[in-house]
């Protein structure tokens, strides 16, 4: 379009420009809203891409002596001795994961549950202001939690849950050992109640989005409201179902200062739930403030950075099973 | 003592006029332990009606941060429970003065019904409690240090503090002291590993466990104790005498040191010499540069020895053990050896 005898000068470099920011405040002036908000939205998904990678960085800059000196072999060590300077986050991991996973095998059925009864079962007016509660548990800081868990929850597994349990059900390793209260089992009770309001408050949005001729053509072919339920709600939600579990998992694999308070912090394994654990999140929590030898400053680093890479490999592979689940449904439909 | 006074005064008045002129007043920034944090913030609070031109701000992030901060030089100066170790202060580029405040007691505590009196304790039976080797209080180790009690059948719960703490340093370094066998097994730290029991967190944490659990035995700070009305155990000291933990019996530890407290004031008191000593007591200390620029310098100083007269009335007041009158001549002999410039 321009002459092609000036493409050297200086002069047609200039031209050009001109033409081309002429170009482009025309358009500016059509969409210049559009355009901001673009660049907002991009500097903000930016933003948090660098802010992630600064995060991993700098632990990683700080957990370096450590990864020197353990290697790998940090994530499978289970000793843990600030005075001999020997360290290794194996215990932590497996307390994270194993808190979190108890936390997820109570609050997933009891938060679905909520969430159909509040869409299918209650009045939409009682449901309103039985779903605000059970998110204002949401709101509720986690020290309270956690003092909650020593002097009232702790007690009660003492004295009443775990002894019965124990009677009963003393045959399953999980629940042998003396009872004390406070251990894996009152941390999974814990964060249970705690990622419920997340879990059960997803779950319900997912549930209302289920359209609602879905549910009458379910009714219309003579199916009861269990069976309605099932095949019209549950059915379609799955996917959706999966993330609000994702990201209440999140949170209970985070969760510190609850978990801290009644886990019993001990760096032991153990087959019993009765037993002190302690997780990635609590030790940091605890040591990192009055950690004086740079190597367990580092190693303290070298468990945050284990925390780090644990939530990514569990998201990834949650994500990657949505999205094959997504994909199946999709074939099949 | 005259001349310094008298310059002490001069210098006041320099700062008093020089405030005339600058109606901001100076900041200094101190940041450390949180085991005399609610005394320190009472010294700083009062001592603003003292010198209206300073105000000290102290955060109580731990002995640990605290140090970090100094070699940081992010703060004015630190505050530490345990004296600094050589190799940190090696890492400072500049020197750095342990200027000793008050005292604490760090105190065995229990929960067992129906005992009218403490219970008493040897170095050698609570050593022995913590590293898991008694664990019934029926242990006839326990029946034979206390005549009279009627110790009950009762499975005995180890309680630790599980977060890294002054605390837990000043008792494990006290044990691993007493006990050859403590220091090899376990040895002693902020952080170290128990061989049993279950961890709970800050005092507060430690205090729950053991007023839930009946059986239960943990340590924590003296003052927390009190506050909590948690039974404080009686400690056999050195000397062979049962001593409860009371401010006098804690100062007494620093008197009992003296002869081997060094220059730098860098020790540990525990298990003290002495016949009326609480054995299990330590020192808190405040962290300064050696060198400070000219005003916050003069004025800490000024505050440092305002501490060390009127601030150790406050301290008897809060349950800080005062520092005993001999050590407290030397501490300001050192104070006067942070130069400004």
């Amino acid at each position: 379009m321009t002459p092609p005898q000036l493409s050297v000068t200086d002069f047609s470099k200039s031209v050009l420009h001109t033409q081309g920011s002429l170009r482009l405040k025309k358009r500016r002036e059509v969409h210049v809203g559009d355009r901001i908000f673009q660049k907002v939205l991009q500097a903000s998904g930016i933003g948090i891409l660098i802010l992630l990678g600064a995060i991993a960085f700098q632990v990683f800059k700080l957990a370096k002596p450590a990864i020197a000196q353990f290697g790998f072999g940090f994530l499978k060590a289970t000793e843990w001795n600030p005075v001999t300077d020997e360290f290794g986050a194996g215990a932590f991991i497996y307390g994270t994961l194993v808190s979190s996973a108890l936390a997820l095998a109570i609050s997933v059925p009891m938060s679905v549950g909520v969430a159909l009864f509040l869409t299918e079962v209650l009045p939409r007016k009682i449901a309103g202001v039985l779903g605000f509660l059970v998110e204002m548990l949401a709101a509720i800081p986690s020290v309270v939690y956690g003092l909650w868990g020593i002097f009232v929850l702790a007690p009660i597994l003492r004295t009443h849950v775990q002894p019965f349990l124990g009677q009963k059900l003393g045959f399953l390793p999980f629940f042998q050992g003396p009872p004390f209260g406070v251990g894996m089992f009152a941390a999974g009770l814990i964060l249970a109640i705690m990622i419920t309001p997340t879990i059960s408050s997803i779950c319900r949005e997912v549930f209302r989005a289920v359209p609602m001729n879905q549910r009458e053509a379910a009714l219309a072919l003579g199916a009861t409201r269990w069976e309605m339920i099932r095949v019209a709600v549950l059915k379609s939600s799955q996917s959706g179902i999966f993330g609000a579990v994702i990201l209440g998992l999140g949170r209970a694999m985070g969760e510190t200062m609850a978990v801290t308070m009644v886990i019993g912090n001990r760096a032991s394994i153990s087959g019993s739930l009765f037993a002190p654990a302690q997780t990635m999140a609590s030790v940091i929590a605890n040591e990192y403030a009055e950690a004086t030898s740079d190597l367990h400053h580092s190693a303290l680093a070298a468990v945050g950075l284990s925390l780090f890479a644990v939530s990514f490999a569990i998201n990834g592979v949650a994500r990657f099973l949505v999205w094959r689940s997504k994909k199946r449904s999709g074939l099949n439909a | 003592m005259k001349f310094t006074s008298a310059l002490m005064r001069l210098s006041a008045l320099v700062v008093f006029s020089s405030t005339a002129v600058l109606a901001d007043p100076t900041l200094i920034n101190g940041a450390g332990a949180t085991f005399p944090f609610p005394l320190y913030s009472k010294w700083f609070s009062d001592y603003r009606a003292v010198d209206a031109s300073v105000e000290i701000n102290y955060q109580s992030i731990g002995s640990g941060g605290g140090i970090r901060q100094l070699l940081e030089k992010s703060v004015d100066f630190g505050a530490s429970d345990a004296p600094m170790t050589d190799a940190e202060l090696a890492k400072s580029s500049t020197p750095v003065l342990h200027i000793p405040t008050v005292l604490g007691a760090v105190v065995a505590t229990y929960h067992l019904p129906g005992l009218d009196k403490p219970l008493r304790f040897s170095s050698q039976v609570l050593a022995d409690i913590f590293l898991g080797k008694i664990t019934d209080w029926s242990h006839a180790k326990i029946a034979a240090e206390n005549p009279g009690v009627k110790l009950p059948k009762l499975p005995m719960l180890v309680a630790y503090r599980s977060d890294g703490s002054g605390t837990t340093s000043v008792f494990t370094d006290y044990l691993a002291k007493a006990s050859p066998e403590f220091a090899k097994t376990v040895g002693s730290g902020k952080s170290v590993k128990w061989p049993t029991g279950l961890g709970g967190k800050g005092n507060e944490g430690v205090t729950g466990l053991i007023k839930q659990t009946p059986g239960a035995v943990g340590y924590v700070e003296h003052i927390y104790a009190e506050s909590n009305k948690l039974p404080s155990a009686v400690i056999k000291n050195q000397a062979g005498n049962w001593v409860a933990p009371s401010m006098k019996a804690v100062t007494a530890a620093a008197e009992g040191a003296l002869k081997t407290i060094p220059a730098d004031f860098r020790v540990s008191i525990t298990n003290a010499a002495g016949k009326d000593v609480y054995p299990i007591s330590s020192f808190t200390y405040l962290l300064v540069y050696q060198k400070m620029d000219a005003l916050k310098g003069k004025k800490l100083v000024k505050f440092l020895n305002w501490a060390l007269a009127d601030g150790q009335k406050t301290a008897a007041k809060l349950t800080y053990a005062p520092l005993p009158k001999q050590l407290v001549a030397k501490v300001r002999a050192r104070i006067q050896e942070i130069k400004t410039e």
